[in-house]
């Protein structure tokens, strides 16, 4: 278990230290000449007006619901695809088709009730 | 019995040195895909593109290097400072660690065989670049968020919404080559196409291969799908405000990611180091092979940048969930029904 996962741990801390360095270094070595305006936002040239904490779209939070259901659901489909090979040359085959296949035929009916609902159009 | 030459070495000293050459690789490859970006477009529009700095150009990427490193690093007013300067890191550290599991190919010295893969014997090395390509998000939004600007939000919440969406076809074409080598570890995936029969020659390969390369270049923010940083209508996107080597990090990250991502489609559908329809390949010639298929991906990235235009984002989300999902989950059914109808017990 170590074995395997202690490169892993070095290229973690060579990663860590390459980002975090190169932040620090630039914070050192950058100018740091302030002045009015500079730190405004960017609104091609305007003065920035109002705040940018902006209540969103309603789309950009059903997009994310529907991603984490879709995402748990083909995370219960890793563990089969997985085993599929090993268990068919079991003779388990068409045990392991038609369990998936119930499985993934709920899924795709909770796709069509989204697309039926209109849950997937984005200009609405 | 003979010793042989490496077996006085101590293992961690092979740990390192796998990392530093693997890691040293990836940057370095992200660091020549900045030029090679400016090169080839330049090309197509009939310039020369960057030519001063060395050969060829060739030293433009370390000059543009040091020259963000004495930039001045602004942070605008009302922005949350702690996350606006840990964005770039969480961009970046994600996309560099999962090059970790992907299998480049086999050295043999003096009889030893090593795997010139940083962690080898991760099995289960498709959960690990999942689990670490989905944090990259969190990069994307809140380096947006905490700018305080609105051209940044508008592109840190396309980002994240893009990259949750077509993360779940990728998910899906990643399984296929899953099922059809009956193993979550790329090494065991490779030795599975090693005897010249590449995933992608099936059709149910071949159709999980297309979608995970429309996949990837919606996960990288790549064109045609960069509405995260769509220059007419958000300026930079996510990192309009930033500047400096924080502006360096997220373009790093981007670069790292693509080339991730493209050793990851060699690995999973073309085989990785081996050559078509050939029994066994060589193992000096299984690394420039490998190298030069994961070039053509790079070079795809660039070539798609430069020649097709913009989609507009409801197409994005249109094609990610009504068309690549639902063609995803029918070829995953039919590539497990093929396996389990004609896997014999052996």
């Amino acid at each position: 278990m170590l074995q395997t996962y202690a490169p892993i741990l070095i290229l973690a801390v060579l990663v860590a230290g390459f980002a975090l360095a190169s932040l620090v270094l630039s914070d050192l070595l950058g100018k740091k000449r302030r002045s009015i305006g500079k730190a405004d936002a960017y609104e091609s040239g305007m003065d920035p007006r109002g705040s940018a904490r902006l209540r969103l779209s309603i789309h950009f939070y059903l997009v994310a619901v529907l991603f984490i259901l879709f995402d748990v659901e083909s995370i219960f489909l890793i563990p089969w695809a997985a085993t599929v090979r090993g268990l068919s040359a079991q003779g388990l085959g068409p045990v392991m088709f038609f369990e998936v296949l119930a499985f993934v035929g709920v899924l795709a009916l909770g796709l069509a009730y989204v697309w039926r609902k209109g849950g997937l159009e984005w200009d609405r | 019995m003979d010793k042989s030459l490496l077996s006085d070495v101590p293992q961690v000293a092979i740990w390192i040195a796998r990392v530093v050459v693997i890691f040293g690789g990836l940057v370095t490859t992200a660091a020549l895909m900045s030029l090679a970006e400016r090169k080839v477009s330049a090309w197509m529009q009939y310039r020369y593109g960057p030519n001063r700095v060395g050969p060829f150009g060739l030293l433009q990427p370390l000059a543009d290097g040091l020259k963000f490193l004495f930039k001045e690093e602004l942070i605008p007013a009302g922005a949350n400072k702690l996350l606006f300067r840990l964005a770039p890191a969480m961009a970046a550290i994600p996309s560099m660690m999962t090059i970790a599991v992907i299998p480049i190919g086999t050295l043999v010295i003096d009889g030893d065989t090593i795997p010139l893969s940083i962690a080898p014997g991760v099995d289960l090395g498709i959960m690990y670049m999942l689990a670490l390509g989905g944090l990259a998000v969190y990069g994307a939004i809140l380096g947006g968020w905490a700018s305080n600007s609105k051209y940044s939000l508008m592109g840190g919440l396309r980002a994240s919404a893009q990259m949750i969406s077509y993360e779940l076809s990728l998910i899906l074409s990643i399984l296929v080559a899953v099922v059809l080598s009956g193993s979550l570890d790329l090494t065991k995936i490779v030795e599975a196409q090693s005897h010249g029969f590449w995933n992608v020659f099936t059709p149910f390969g071949f159709v999980a291969f297309v979608l995970f390369t429309i996949a990837s270049f919606a996960e990288t923010n790549r064109h045609p799908f960069d509405f995260a940083e769509c220059e007419p209508e958000l300026v930079g996107g996510f990192h309009t405000e930033y500047s400096a080597m924080r502006f360096a990090l997220f373009f790093l990250g981007e670069y790292c990611a693509m080339t991730v991502m493209a050793c990851l489609n060699v690995t999973l559908f073309l085989g990785g180091p081996s050559l078509p329809f050939l029994e066994n390949t060589p193992w000096w010639l299984g690394i420039p092979v490998f190298l030069l298929k994961a070039a053509f991906f790079l070079f795809l990235f660039i070539w798609v940048r430069w020649t097709l235009p913009r989609f507009r984002f409801d197409q994005l989300m249109r094609l990610g969930w009504k068309v690549a999902l639902p063609i995803a989950l029918a070829n995953l059914l039919v590539a497990g029904a093929w396996v389990a109808f004609t896997t014999k017990g052996g």
